[in-house]
Formats: C-alpha cells, structure tokens, sequence
C-alpha cells in the first residue's frame, strides 16, 4: 500500500487495517493472555492493598473455613486458619519476581551467547555449544533440582537454578537465525563499509532476532512459573514464610479430603498464568513469526 | 549403522562425566558437614574421624570424585547414607515402577493425543479443531501436581473407584520376577492381580501423560496439516483415492516421523513429571526415591539418581536420532 491511499484512509478503514494486521495479538488468545500478565503484576506490585487479609495472620479459630462469597473469607482459610485469596494475591509476586527475573537472565545471556556463537562461528561456537550440550542433558528441573537441594531454599537460589538450563534454546534460535542473517546482503554491506563486529551484532544482527526473542519470553515465563510452582511444591523452592501457589498446594495435601478449597483456587491460579503465557506466546508467534508458526 | 550407535554412544561418556562433575561440585556446596548425615551430631570426635575415613569422606574432593568415576564405571555408585545398601541396588529395585508408569503415560498421550490432532487437522477451523486447541493448551499449561490432586479427590474421595495412591494393595502376594507389576501378574496368571495394578496405575498415567497430550495434539495437527499440502496428497487426490485414505495413509503416515521426534523429545519432560506424580501418588518409583533423598540428605543415592536419569534421558534422545536416520534416508549420518 503506497503512501498517497494510506493517507487518504479514513479513521476508521486505518482501525480495521490495524486489527486485521494484529488480528492474532487482538483475538481471544492475545487478549487473554495480556490481561493474564497485567493481572499479575497488578497483584505482584500491590497485594497488600489489594488482598483482604495480611497473607500469614493465623487463627486457629478460623481453620478451614469453606469458601462463602459473602466473605470475610471468599476462598476459605487454610489448616492454620490463613485467607486463601489473601495468600494466592500475595503468592503472584513470587512467580512475577521468579517468571521476570529468569526471563531476564535467561535471555540476556542465552542471546549474547547464541548471537556470538553464530556470527563468529569457529572455536567460539563450538565451545559454547558444548557447554550448551551438557547443562541440556539434564532432564528439565533435574538440574533445578540438584542446585537447589545441595545449595539451600531460597529466591536467588531458585532464579539461578531455572536460568541454568533456560538460556539454552534462546542460544539455540539466535544461533541459528544468526547464521542466516550473516549471509545476508545488508550485513556483506556493512563489513564493506568497515563496520566492526560488535557494531554489526548490536546495529543489524540483535534487532533482527528480537522478535523470536520477545515470542520465547512468552513461553519462558510461562515454564518459570509452572518450575517454580513444582519446586515449591516439593519443598525445594523458597522458604515456606513466603506464600507462593505451589507451597499452598503442597500445604493442602494434608486437608485433601477435609477442605478442597485449600487445593482447588492456587492450583487455578498456577493453570490461568501458565495457560494466559503460553495463548499470548502462540499469538505472537502466528502474529510475528509465520515460519515457526503452527498453522 | 551399528558403528555410527558406538560412536554416538561413545560420545555421551564424557557428557557423563562432565555431569557428573557439575553435580560432584554442586555437592561440595552443600552447607554442614555430610558426617552429621551418618553419625549423630554429638557423636566424639574420634568416632566422627572414623566415620569419614570409612566412607571415604576424609579425602580431598578430587579425589573422591575420581574414586567415584572409577566405581561408576564398574556400576558401583557407593553405599546410600539413608538405606545403608548399595545405591545401583536401591535403583534397580525403584526403576521398574518409574519405566511402568512413564510408558502407560505414554501411551496414553498417543492414543489421545494423535487421534485428536488428526480429527483436528482434517477439519481446520471447525468445531472439532477449537476442542482440540482448547484440550492441548488445557494440557501444557496444567500443573501436573495439581490434577493429581484434583484428581484424587474426585476419583479416590468422592467417587471412591480409584485408589488414592501407591503401586499394589497391602498383602497382594504377586511374586516380582521382572519388577513390572503388569507382566509379572500376567506371568502369575493373577488377574485379580492385574486389574489392581490397573486400577493404581489408572490416575498417576493419567496425571502425566496430560502434559504429553496436549504436546502430542498440537504437533500431531500441525504436521498433518503440513502433510496435507504436499504434492503427493494431490497426486493421490486426483487419482481418486477416498478422502479418509489420504488422510490416513499419506499424510498421517508422513506426519509420524515428526510426531515420534515429539515423543523422543518430551521424554525429558515426562521424566521430570514422574518426579512430581510419583510424589502425589506416593508411586515408589526412582522419582519418589529422589525426592526423599534430598530431604534425608543422601548424598551417594541423589548423586546415583541424577547419573540415571541423565543416562537415561541422553539414551533417550540417541535412539531418537537413530529412529530419525533409519526412518528417513534424506538425514545422513555423520
């Protein structure tokens, strides 16, 4: 489309155009998966002025409590008489800390890795594909696992253990479209010129691969959150003063045929976050990425 | 072909070391003293120093790696803190119950998985294809630990058809010849026997091949769809072949190879689940075994367990790349 019609496009052709471009972002996987994320920092940033009680204030008198919409307690308490929604609005900060921070760290170091091994090809990348290789060849969580129950409980902890092995497919992707980008005509045009290498992998090379970058963090929080929820769920994640959804499952296996609700409203929690990342992940990967896309 | 298995295979042993190594080190992190592991902590001095020097726990740690690697190879891989047995022992024993569960799930995941994403791939944009979606997506994103429990209080609390966790009912006397409750019922011609190993194995499959469903639906459609724009569906199609042949013997049988890949690759992931399953189901299994070997500090059993799974996760994704060459001519073998 030439710049002369576009400019003579009315409001509203130029709204329709818009949502036929981002059609994937703007249908019912897009929606609900960003409304998943502003939901989450929103209780991440603000649980105590959102959350009805403070998260760990015991009353044994009120120990599991039913559900009842009318509140106080529109979830139930749990076995220590704790508010149910209370600890779920509390326990998003965990997974929002959790879910950025590996996403964070995982991708500045699996792309700086992945670009570097594709451009400069040779020893470099040999070198960083065999590191990948091996921290791969753990089962996934095993090498979470190990870290985690040799070093002790802990947030930091936890962020390193899940980053140890979620770099490896960033470094994979940006690999391999490192590889082919390289080739490319504009990157011949800019060595030509007497560009710099480290010019060339922040000036032509990284923009070009953030799109996958953005697609992945999606899937990666998405895995970070359901991780962490395993680990907490086994004991081996934060320390157990800290709400999180997996801790409160794990809590609730004592109660399991007295008090469901204990088990039922974390567990939906961990599965609407999980479930909201990996639609958004899938949305913008049809929306952005047509070669990895599904159909 | 076979030598291109030896290299391959060859190939994974310094990987394994390498493993080794990082867990080894991981372990030399560990805050406190392994001796308290063994001995009381108000035990003297003296007794301590004995202890260490009998289990070896007085050499450098170079040393004792080395140690380890070399009666590793021999299939020793020391005495568990916990157990007071050879771990390979304890292993050997647990890992039967682990393979019976994660096959089950498996063949679960197939068998719903692989239907469902060819009714979906068949009738693109239909209802059917927006059931499917739904039930993969549903799939990924389910917190295994969570539908076991779910399940649980539905099946075994509510219902109260299905055992809530565990391998066999208390006393059912069925002699353990291959440690596969299943064939050695079938060996004892046991079908009481059977049916309740069934019966327990029912949700702990269940619960972990849901993870593997959905991934299964979702690569199952797309490669059928992509199946389905090849020449040969139209070259077929226009020969008059019936439309339910060209589905399921052209382009199903050619989306397979993808759809195996898949399996190879969520074995990791199925592994890991049995971790979380056999904890909920209280299935005794190499999973479990872990889990309680963390929280009872066993050094030598976790170290022996994470060498298995590792091993079995890199066997894993060589018969994978195996399967792929034999089955497609076009990859060569380098």
């Amino acid at each position: 489309m030439d710049n002369a019609s576009q400019t003579t496009m009315s409001l509203r052709d130029r709204w329709q155009k818009l949502r036929e471009d981002y059609r994937h972002l703007t249908g019912f996987k897009g929606i609900y998966g960003v409304l998943t994320i502003v939901f989450l920092v929103v209780f991440g940033l603000f649980a105590e002025l959102i959350a009805p009680h403070a998260p760990n204030r015991q009353d044994l008198m009120l120990a599991l409590t039913p559900p009842d919409w009318r509140g106080p307690h529109v979830l139930g308490t749990d076995h220590v008489g704790r508010d149910i929604l209370s600890r779920i609005i509390h326990g998003a900060r965990v997974s929002l800390i959790i879910a950025t921070a590996v996403a964070l760290f995982a991708s500045v170091a699996g792309v700086f890795l992945g670009i570097v091994s594709g451009y400069f090809r040779g020893r470099i990348d040999s070198a960083i594909q065999k590191v990948a290789e091996i921290f791969w060849s753990f089962p996934p969580l095993m090498l979470a696992i190990a870290i985690v129950a040799f070093i002790g409980q802990g947030l930091t902890i936890v962020i390193v253990a899940l980053t140890a092995q979620r770099w490896i497919p960033y470094c994979r992707v940006t690999r391999a479209e490192t590889m082919a980008l390289r080739e490319r005509e504009f990157i011949l045009a800019a060595r030509s010129l007497g560009a710099g290498h480290w010019f060339i992998l922040r000036q032509h090379i990284l923009p070009n691969v953030m799109l996958s970058v953005i697609v992945m963090t999606s899937f990666a929080m998405a895995n970070a959150i359901i991780s962490e929820s395993s680990l907490s769920f086994l004991g081996l994640g934060v320390p157990p003063s800290i709400p999180t959804w997996g801790g409160m499952l794990a809590d609730s296996r004592s109660y399991i045929s007295s008090a469901w609700w204990m088990a039922l409203f974390p567990g939906l929690a961990i599965f609407l976050t999980v479930l909201g990342l990996n639609l958004l992940g899938d949305a913008l990967r049809n929306q952005f990425d047509p070669k990895l896309k599904a159909h | 072909m076979l030598l291109y298995f030896i290299k391959r295979l060859a190939g994974a042993v310094p990987v394994l070391i390498v493993v080794s190594g990082i867990i080894f080190a991981l372990m030399q992190l560990a805050p406190g003293d392994a001796v308290t592991m063994l001995i009381s902590d108000e035990a003297s001095e003296a007794d301590k120093a004995r202890i260490r020097e009998a289990w070896g726990l007085d050499r450098p740690p170079f040393i004792q790696f080395l140690n380890f690697l070399g009666n590793a190879l021999t299939g020793d891989f020391g005495m568990s803190f916990r157990y007071k047995m050879p771990v390979i022992e304890i292993v050997m024993d647990r890992l039967p119950a682990t393979i019976e569960l994660a096959v089950a799930a498996t063949l679960i995941a197939v068998g719903v998985g692989v239907p469902l994403g060819v009714l979906a791939a068949a009738r693109p944009g239909t209802a059917w294809d927006a059931i499917a979606s739904a039930f993969s997506f549903a799939g990924i994103s389910m917190p295994n630990f969570w539908l076991g429990i779910l399940l649980i209080l539905l099946f075994a609390g509510y219902f109260n058809i299905l055992p809530s966790g565990g391998r066999e009912p208390w006393g059912l006397g069925v002699e353990h010849v291959t440690g596969f409750l299943i064939i050695d019922s079938i060996l004892a011609g046991r079908w009481d026997a059977l049916g309740a190993a069934l019966k327990h194995l029912a949700l702990p499959a269940i619960v972990l091949g849901t993870n593997m469903t959905g991934i299964i639906t979702q690569m199952t459609r797309a490669q059928v769809l992509d199946a389905l724009r090849e020449d040969f569906v139209m070259t077929a199609r226009s020969k008059g072949v019936s439309e339910a042949r060209v589905l399921w013997r052209h382009a199903f049988r050619n989306a397979m190879v993808g759809v195996v890949t898949i399996i190879g690759l969520e074995f990791g992931t199925l592994l890991s689940g049995a971790m979380i399953v056999e904890t909920v189901f209280a299935w005794p299994g190499i999973g479990s075994l872990l889990i309680t070997g963390i929280s009872s500090r066993d050094f030598p059993l976790i170290i022996g367990l994470v060498l298995v799974y590792t091993g079995m996760f890199i066997v894993m994704n060589l018969l994978i790349d195996l399967f792929y060459t034999l089955i497609d001519p076009r990859i060569r073998m380098n």
